[in-house]
């Protein structure tokens, strides 16, 4: 015997629509594509090439503290031969003048928050 | 003895000599965690300066009132965004104070009329035995190749041992948002601090990197002397060598890098 056949019909099957919305909205909603940052249109290149920068930028940004802080080496020479000031507001942020639509908008789509500008100075106009 | 129990033993001392000479832990795990991961390479500067020890002679006899040191400290504190913080929890990089509170070893109860007035600029004196370095617990803070104390923000933790261990008052904790207190950057080519890490001065590093004097011995016009202790040539030396100069606290055996002459 089962009570209100058709309330419990319809619930069984919201209740699978919703375990299985995942599904869904992966085959029909809007395709992650790219994280829509804009990257610096006067510029080439980065200090390195792009595929680096976007898989090691912030273990470099890491190499750069201790080397600059402790080391006192505080130029980078690139693997083009270029030279760089090791410096994330003065070499970095140089270029990547637009917190808004390349730095944040890049690690909120990857959920991550680095807590670079507690300390460092955001450039105003991207602020 | 039967041979089995020699070979037991045998292997038995060969590794624990092994073990106990570090061959064991000679594997490159350790190389690789070291490697870098740069694919350039990492240089200095072509303008940067460079000494053995770096040091500072104050001419304190230049300085006639607080006055006069004023624009040393200005020059200081809007290159490094140090902000000003009324009451006691203010930040401190290059500060003023009497001649008793300067050099306390000094038990004179009868002092010139002149130094009883005098005030004495006061800073990190980047001692060549810095007790802060030795309590850190996390390496926060450390000396340097050419004898700078220095500190990375990152690290700190906020412990405030380096604070306890600073015979001189020469660190400051950030009690509040330093960025309260500072509502634009004054310089907006150096950093910040945050809430909750302890600050000092740099002997100014990261602008001998570019070639430049610290920002107080820049302001100073000639009152104050930096250069390498060790090179018997530089002006610290020389000054040192014609004048009569002394260091705060010296029985504590910090070897300070700052020195007054009087």
């Amino acid at each position: 015997m089962l009570y209100n056949k058709s309330a419990v019909y319809i619930g069984i099957v919201i209740l699978v629509i919703l375990l299985t919305s995942p599904f869904w909205v992966g085959l029909f909603g809007h395709n992650y594509t790219s994280t829509g940052i804009t990257t610096p249109k006067d510029q080439a290149t980065c200090i390195e090439n792009a595929d680096f920068m976007r898989a090691q930028h912030m273990r470099l940004l890491n190499e750069w503290r201790d080397k600059a802080l402790r080391d006192e080496t505080r130029t980078y020479v690139a693997t083009d031969g270029k030279k760089w000031e090791i410096s994330l507001q003065n070499t970095c942020m140089r270029c990547h003048t637009n917190y808004k639509s390349f730095c944040e908008k890049c690690h909120l789509s990857n959920s991550v928050s680095p807590y670079c500008w507690t300390c460092h100075i955001i450039p105003t106009e991207g602020k | 003895m039967n041979t089995n129990r020699r070979k037991f033993l045998k292997i038995a001392s060969l590794s624990a000599f092994a073990l106990s000479s570090g061959v064991a832990s000679l594997g490159l795990g350790a190389k690789e965690a070291q490697a870098q991961l740069a694919p350039g390479a990492y240089g200095h500067g072509d303008k940067s300066l460079h000494a053995k020890r770096w040091a500072m002679v104050i001419d304190t006899r230049e300085f006639k009132t607080a006055a006069d040191y004023e624009p040393l400290i200005k020059a200081c504190h809007r290159a490094h965004n140090v902000p000003d913080i009324p009451g006691n929890k203010n930040i401190k990089w290059l500060w003023l104070d009497s001649y008793e509170h300067c050099f306390p070893d000094d038990m004179n109860p009868h002092l010139s009329t002149k130094m009883q007035q005098a005030v004495f600029p006061l800073l990190c004196n980047h001692c060549t035995n810095p007790p802060c370095v030795r309590v850190c617990p996390t390496q926060a803070t450390y000396k340097m190749a050419d004898g700078i104390v220095a500190m990375d923000y990152h690290r700190c933790i906020g412990c405030r041992f380096c604070m306890a261990g600073c015979p001189y008052g020469a660190r400051s904790f950030n009690f509040f948002d330093p960025r309260k207190y500072l509502p634009e950057p004054t310089n907006p080519s150096f950093p910040t601090r945050m809430i909750g890490v302890v600050e000092k001065c740099t002997f100014c590093a990261e602008r001998l990197a570019k070639g430049q004097l610290p920002a107080c011995v820049e302001a100073s016009n000639g009152k104050i002397l930096f250069g390498d202790l060790e090179d018997p040539n530089s002006t610290v030396r020389k000054a040192l060598a014609a004048n009569y100069s002394i260091r705060r606290k010296p029985n504590l055996g910090t070897q300070p890098g700052v020195y007054y002459l009087i």
